[in-house]
């Protein structure tokens, strides 16, 4: 295990070292001035910028300077927010995102289990299209919508809760039943057709055979079996939750990490946008590598081992 | 496809408040003027709490004086610190650190202004004509890295564009402290309007001691900042919500009513309207989509903006010349689009049509006229000259199909301009195709400036007072002209209003008029419409005056009138 993981943590670095050149690559063919206002300036008072930015060596120069930078875990200083460092931006927008990120992560996947649990058991009933009818609706409907929708009833008609904005516990309510909505509806579908599955093979009908009650058999062998797929798209769900969706971070005001990589684009904030992106790639890999460690403790057929 | 969809409309609604956001190429920067929103219309007097909650589009990229570079800086700056002077109402100019009027020499190039004696820092250390030299010294060393600094200040204070680029020792630029309370500035050439320019937060001082002591961390947090303004910042939370609270040590404190400021950061417009109508705030911006369901609301205001809208018209694009460097071809194209149906279809927000480049109410000539009511409607919407001019232009280049391409922003609002101007263009002008080419801010700044268009939807908010802010655009090789229109004349008038005729300003006044009647009769742009911005505005908020330049609101005498807003409900 523990040769497993140093060998996947070797590649990590690999990976993110690819990862920073290729933005890097990418950022600088960004078309545009990262000046607020390169139409009222002239050439050479635009040099005299660049100048304080680093813009004016060469290319590999800057190259070599920001890896640098990144191997001591500096990632720079805005050139938008200026001399606020990368790190202090970012570690200002993560909270918000993340305690969303996680509070619709548990929400979405736990109710999510529960709905496809129930649609199996009562597979083809009332129940069972009804809970397929969620799944659908929270799949196919965007969830700007339900954002919209929750903060018009839930916020100004009902006046139950905040309309938006940061403020406290109850100001991250609405923004993530927002956000929960897709988790729950991608899981319930899946939990759905991989319980149906698992009810179908030959171990749980040895299992009926033996005589064991029907609770059993769906806890002690259904769920753990139908599990294990979802874990795989539990982890792309825990990124794009994590690092911040920036519609509903938008739409509730909440100052977090997806709005503030989206600005930081449109305005050739190039720190930003390599300090975000090297974020994302992080949190990416991470969760990847824990998934694959999960996989093994909740399937002992899958092994962990370096070599094959 | 999903995933997608969203990023998008995410894109669209970042870069539509990222494009308000921006000076000069948009509508954001112009600040506005006219009627003080729902301020001036009632009688009434601060009671109730004297607190505001207002929203914002985004953070404040930066509160040093010395670096504000976009709307939302040179706003809060301008609320936290004062230069010599401060905009009031209808964009005149009130006393600021300065007293009386600045004595000006006979050449114009030097004036000398007397500083107040009682005018204090936070932490009460007098505020001197010191400070002003070290935060003008600041503002155009180019370790500083100012944008507005060299723009501000290049080719208007003695020696600052040498200074900027390097040449020339700060101690070299044209200010100096005569003593404490006198300041002594020398100008590169004579500018009747120079006083106006000091209310712009690049000329507001700043405490030397203060600022160095801070180093790095100057302006970074609320607390890394000193004010000598009506208001001091007192809290920061980034990307999310800003406390300003009134400054009892301001020399003029007791003139300041409202106790209070919050700001709270919000980029969607149907969040602030649903922030506005649970009483969370007491102002919020509306676009288009907007307007028709709110325009019966007794907050509803739309109040005119300074930024003027126009299509540029390239002459001659990467070195080759364009159909439009035919003066037919430029007529035919800038009268033949119905410039009301835009503003009244399509923008929605209070827009106005205009038939010129100055904004109206913008700036007074010697005898009080608005410049753009006595210069008039220079280039209207007129079906048939349009389509004799183009007939014209067609025989002229001896083509009868002509393709034309505009280049415009990336916005819902951007798309839904350029759709209505193109349907306008290829109706009313036979044989004209045009093609549509819409690409982020950034990069359509990067067009422009190669001049890699044929026709372009551009717009100029100014940043200062004074018709030149309009009127140097298009002199020949300018940073913004980009469109290869060249014209002696325009020139000559541009640069004797700025030259012998600077101490003159009815020769002045006329020079500018005349240049704007040369650059229409050239049809060199073809103005479209002048910006108006709509806000569902509280009843109890009043005296916020909105600005013609510079900061867009001045909140100094602005007051809560809570029974009036009681009386509305």
């Amino acid at each position: 295990m523990a040769r497993y993981i140093g060998q996947r943590i070797i590649y990590m670095i690999i990976t993110l070292f690819l990862i920073a050149t290729i933005s890097f690559v990418l950022m600088k063919l960004l078309p545009g001035s990262p000046l607020a206002n390169a139409n009222k300036l002239t050439e050479e008072q635009q040099e005299v910028i660049y100048e304080k930015y680093g813009l004016n060596d060469p290319i590999p120069v800057q190259y070599a300077n920001y890896l640098g930078g990144l191997v001591q875990g500096d990632l720079g200083i805005s050139f938008k927010y200026d001399n606020r460092s990368v790190s202090d931006i970012l570690g200002d927008r993560i909270g918000p995102s993340a305690q969303l990120g996680i509070q619709a992560l548990i929400i979405g996947t736990v109710l999510g289990i529960l709905l496809g649990l129930v649609s199996a058991i009562y597979h083809n009933g009332i129940t069972d299209y009804l809970s397929t009818i969620i799944a659908v609706l929270g799949t196919s409907i965007p969830s700007f919508v339900f954002a919209g929708l929750l903060q018009f009833f839930v916020a100004v008609k009902w006046g139950i809760l905040p309309v938006a904005t940061w403020n406290g516990f109850e100001y991250s309510i609405l923004p993530t039943i927002a956000l929960a909505i897709f988790p729950m509806a991608t899981c319930a579908r899946f939990m759905r057709t991989e319980m149906i599955e698992v009810l179908n093979e030959d171990y749980i009908t040895t299992a009926k055979a033996k005589g064991l009650a029907g609770s059993a058999i769906i806890f002690k062998h259904g769920i753990r079996n139908a599990l294990i797929p979802l874990i795989t798209i539990l982890g792309p769900l825990a990124v794009g939750l994590l690092t911040g969706t920036l519609v509903i971070e938008q739409i509730f005001s909440v100052p977090g990490i997806g709005e503030q990589f989206v600005t930081s684009v449109n305005t050739n904030d190039f720190p930003i946008i390599m300090g975000t992106t090297m974020f994302f790639a992080v949190v990416f890999i991470v969760m990847i590598l824990i998934i694959d460690i999960l996989y093994g403790l909740i399937d002992p057929r899958i092994r962990l081992s370096g070599k094959d | 496809m999903r995933k997608t969809n969203w990023l998008l409309l995410a894109l669209v609604l970042v870069l539509s408040s990222f494009l308000a956001a921006c000076s000069g190429g948009s509508s954001g920067s112009g600040g506005s003027g006219g009627d003080g929103g729902s301020g001036d219309s009632a009688e009434g007097s601060a009671n109730g709490e004297q607190v505001f909650n207002l929203l914002i589009g985004d953070e404040i990229p930066s509160m040093d004086s010395s670096l504000a570079k976009d709307q939302y800086g040179i706003q809060w700056t301008s609320e936290i610190q004062e230069g010599l002077y401060r905009l009031a109402e209808d964009g005149s100019l009130a006393e600021g650190i300065a007293t009386g009027d600045p004595e000006v020499s006979e050449d114009g190039m030097t004036w000398t202004f007397t500083l107040r004696d009682n005018a204090e820092w936070e932490n009460g250390d007098p505020v001197t004509a010191h400070d002003f030299v070290y935060a003008w010294q600041r503002a155009i060393n180019p370790d500083t890295g100012s944008e507005y600094g060299p723009y501000m200040m290049g080719d208007v204070i003695k020696n600052a564009t040498a200074i900027n680029q390097g040449e020339m020792d700060v101690e070299e630029l044209g200010v100096k402290a005569v003593d404490d309370y006198t300041l002594e500035v020398t100008l590169d050439h004579p500018i009747p309007y120079f006083e106006s320019l000091t209310t712009f937060p690049t000329f507001m001082p700043l405490n030397q001691k203060f600022v160095e002591e801070q180093g790095e961390n100057y302006a970074l947090e609320a607390d890394n900042l000193l004010s000598n303004g009506p208001f001091k910042m007192t809290e920061w939370k980034h990307g999310s919500t800003m406390k300003f609270e009134k400054n009892d040590t301001y020399w003029d404190a007791e003139n300041v009513q409202l106790e209070e400021i919050n700001l709270q950061v919000s980029k969607d417009i149907a969040t602030g309207v649903n922030l506005y109508d649970t009483g969370e705030v007491d102002r919020a911006p509306l676009t288009a989509e907007f307007v028709d369901s709110r325009i019966n609301d007794p907050g509803y205001v739309a109040i005119p903006d300074m930024a003027s809208w126009y299509l540029k018209l390239n002459q001659n694009r990467v070195g080759e010349e364009t159909p439009l460097a035919n003066i037919n071809a430029r007529k035919a194209v800038a009268q033949a689009i119905d410039k009301e149906g835009l503003v009244n279809v399509v923008l929605n927000d209070g827009s106005i049509v205009s038939n010129g480049l100055m904004p109206t109410d913008f700036v007074k000539g010697p005898d009080g006229t608005d410049f753009r009511e006595q210069n008039g409607d220079l280039l209207t919407y007129d079906l048939e000259a349009a389509k004799e001019s183009w007939t014209k232009a067609k025989e002229e280049l001896g083509q009868d199909e002509i393709t034309l391409e505009i280049l415009t922003g990336d916005t819902d609002s951007s798309t839904q301009i350029v759709d209505y101007i193109k349907e306008q263009l290829e109706t009313n002008l036979e044989g004209l195709t045009i093609k549509t080419m819409q690409v982020p801010f950034q990069q359509r700044l990067d067009l422009d400036t190669a001049g890699d268009f044929d026709i372009q939807v551009s717009g100029w908010g100014p940043d200062y007072m004074d018709p030149n802010s309009f009127m140097n655009l298009f002199v020949t090789d300018g940073e913004n002209n980009r469109m290869a229109f060249s014209n002696k004349e325009y020139d000559s008038l541009v640069e004797q209003a700025g030259g012998e005729n600077a101490t003159n300003p009815e020769a002045r006044w006329q020079n500018f008029l005349d240049a704007e009647k040369i650059l229409l009769e050239e049809a060199a742009i073809a103005p479209l419409w002048q910006d108006g911005n709509a806000f569902l505005w509280s009843p109890k908020v009043k005296g916020v005056f909105p600005n013609p330049a510079g900061n867009d609101f001045e909140y100094k005498w602005a007051y809560a009138d809570n029974a009036a807003a009681e009386s509305a409900e």
